[in-house]
């Protein structure tokens, strides 16, 4: 449904977004990631027509965006950062208008209403004026006249911004049910949501796409990845890590803490084997207790923090 | 037909914006209290002792717009960017053209009721003695188009910023400009040391030069296509601004 093709955007001398492309298919969530001032609100900006392309191209269902607007803006419900929304107005004024806009008329424009503040419950604002909203309401105001016209493609720039932890659950329920049937990009710098909604994820750092996968395949990209973190018993901290080294499996430990009963240790595998890294340490213990043994799935955390801080001394490895 | 019918969206929206904050209803106080003010009191509208609106009250109309339609006309698009619903707008399904028109002409009907409130003037005239209501009713088409005139240029001023302030201060300057080009202390001024045709050339983009003839009841064509290529001008101006901005 998106296609994204080598786009950039300078402002003066400085490329906000550099050759950035990807695509999203209907069925699909995609989650951009990265950090504030990466580029992700300026490619939104660019996918939904609101700024012009330096180079490259955007088609939405086939119709470019700079030489098509109008009918590939059809296609797009979008969500700016901050979500804004008319002051002035309702919140039935403003979701009637711009299902006005959208070109719903009748009892279609009724029913597109409807429908939207129910999915958004909005019932209780109805008719109260935007401008005295909390942020919560303003931004389901906002999100829901994003829906308001049953678009292909959702466009969703910090969706869960301002939220309280109900809402933002909420959202991200409404998003994933959604993506089933549509094709969604949203911007998030909250991790969790990307687990939490997303069928895919980018990763964007200074106007370049860094990282580009399903969640568990980023996860991959952490070097916890297969690591082994164990508590045991009955050992002291220099005896353990000589003993760990010396399995064929192991490529290097770090102890974690050290008290009085107990040891806590991650060992990082010496190759991608996952399972034979945790039964080797337990085959290797004799003379002392393990209390608990896990392997690691890698965290996105960390890998996002790995790919977009190039001077950490992870990165620089 | 489509375009129609989101111009028309777009104008329904702006105008209820308009009635929805208390400051409509100011601005239609101040307005028809400084029509009657002026008329009555400062015009000598009873001392001149003839049926007619010309000089005491159309006389008054590009001075009270000039504060005026800055006001009506500079948070059209400064507040959309302040706020940023511009960016909701323009990524809506429809042109920017669409957008532009659609704001003017709810600002330009705001104004037209305003200036149609003033129709006590006109009753009064006409109980008093026998007007000629063509040249009435003309002078009326002129303050509208001039009305108009200002509206557009308060548009560009609006798009350029998005502090409302900026906005009223830079459009009063550059009606005021409008204006003076063809107020007769200045006009009288430039005759002292510019050529005649350089002082007719200054003249004729005055709104003043070209809002007389209404007053006279004279509806000619070229007034009325200097208010609407100035209002054409503008809102394209308008249209390139907002652009160049979007384009960074």
């Amino acid at each position: 449904m998106i296609k994204v093709n080598n786009l950039a955007k300078a402002f003066g001398t400085k490329r906000a977004v550099d050759g950035v492309s990807f695509s999203v298919e209907r069925g699909e969530v995609l989650g951009f990631l990265g950090p504030n001032g990466a580029g992700k609100s300026t490619t939104m900006r660019m996918i939904t027509g609101f700024i012009p392309p330096t180079e490259g191209t955007v088609t939405v269902g086939g119709f470019d965006i700079v030489e098509n607007p109008i009918q590939a803006k059809r296609l797009i419900g979008y969500l700016p950062e901050n979500a804004p929304a008319y002051t002035d107005m309702t919140v039935y004024g403003f979701l009637n208008f711009t299902a006005e806009i959208r070109g719903l008329r009748g009892d279609a424009r009724k029913k597109a209403v409807n429908r939207a503040v129910e999915m958004c419950f909005l019932e209780s604002v109805l008719h109260q004026s935007v401008e005295t909203l909390s942020k919560g309401y303003r931004h389901r105001t906002c999100f829901a006249q994003s829906i308001i016209h049953d678009p292909d493609v959702l466009v969703l720039d910090e969706p869960t911004d301002g939220l309280d932890p109900n809402q933002k659950h909420e959202v991200r329920g409404l998003i994933r049910r959604m993506g089933e049937k549509k094709a969604i990009i949203f911007s998030t710098h909250i991790l969790e949501e990307v687990d939490a909604a997303c069928s895919r994820a980018i990763i964007i750092d200074r106007g370049k796409i860094v990282a580009n996968g399903t969640p568990s395949q980023l996860r991959q990209k952490s070097e916890w990845a297969g690591a082994v973190t164990l508590r045991v018993s009955g050992i002291n901290a220099v005896a353990l890590n000589q003993k760990l080294t010396q399995l064929s499996t192991v490529k290097r430990t770090s102890i974690l803490k050290e008290d009085a009963t107990s040891v806590t240790a991650r060992v990082f595998p010496r190759v991608e084997v996952n399972g034979s890294l945790a039964s080797s340490i337990a085959d290797a213990a004799k003379g002392w207790r393990i209390e608990e043994l896990h392997t690691e799935e890698g965290r996105l955390d960390e890998v996002f923090r790995s790919i977009t801080m190039p001077d950490t001394p992870e990165a620089a490895k | 037909m489509n375009a129609w019918s989101n111009i028309k969206t777009i104008t329904k929206r702006e105008l209820a914006a308009y009635f929805s904050s208390p400051l409509a209803y100011v601005f239609i106080v101040i307005f028809l209290l400084l029509c009657g003010f002026f008329t009555f009191m400062v015009g000598g509208f009873f001392e001149r002792g003839e049926a007619s609106l010309v000089r005491p009250f159309f006389d008054w109309h590009p001075w009270f717009y000039l504060f005026l339609v800055p006001a009506v006309g500079m948070r059209l698009w400064a507040e959309e960017r302040r706020v940023g619903t511009l960016e909701l707008l323009l990524t809506m399904p429809i042109t920017a053209w669409q957008a532009i028109v659609g704001k003017f002409l709810a600002s330009w009907l705001f104004l037209a009721l305003a200036l149609a409130l003033t129709f006590p003037v006109w009753i009064t005239v006409n109980v008093l003695g026998s007007p000629d209501n063509g040249v009435i009713f003309c002078g009326y088409v002129g303050s509208w188009l001039m009305a108009g005139a200002y509206l557009a240029i308060s548009c560009i001023t609006s798009a350029m910023t998005r502090t409302q302030v900026v906005s009223f201060i830079i459009s009063v300057v550059v009606c005021l400009f409008f204006i003076l080009a063809g107020f007769p202390p200045v006009i009288n001024l430039l005759e002292n040391w510019a050529k005649p045709g350089l002082v007719d050339l200054i003249a004729s983009f005055s709104v003043i030069t070209h809002f007389e003839a209404f007053q006279k009841g004279v509806l000619d064509s070229r007034d009325v296509i200097f208010f609407l290529s100035l209002i054409g001008f503008s809102l394209f101006t308008t249209s390139v601004i907002l652009r160049t901005h979007r384009a960074g």
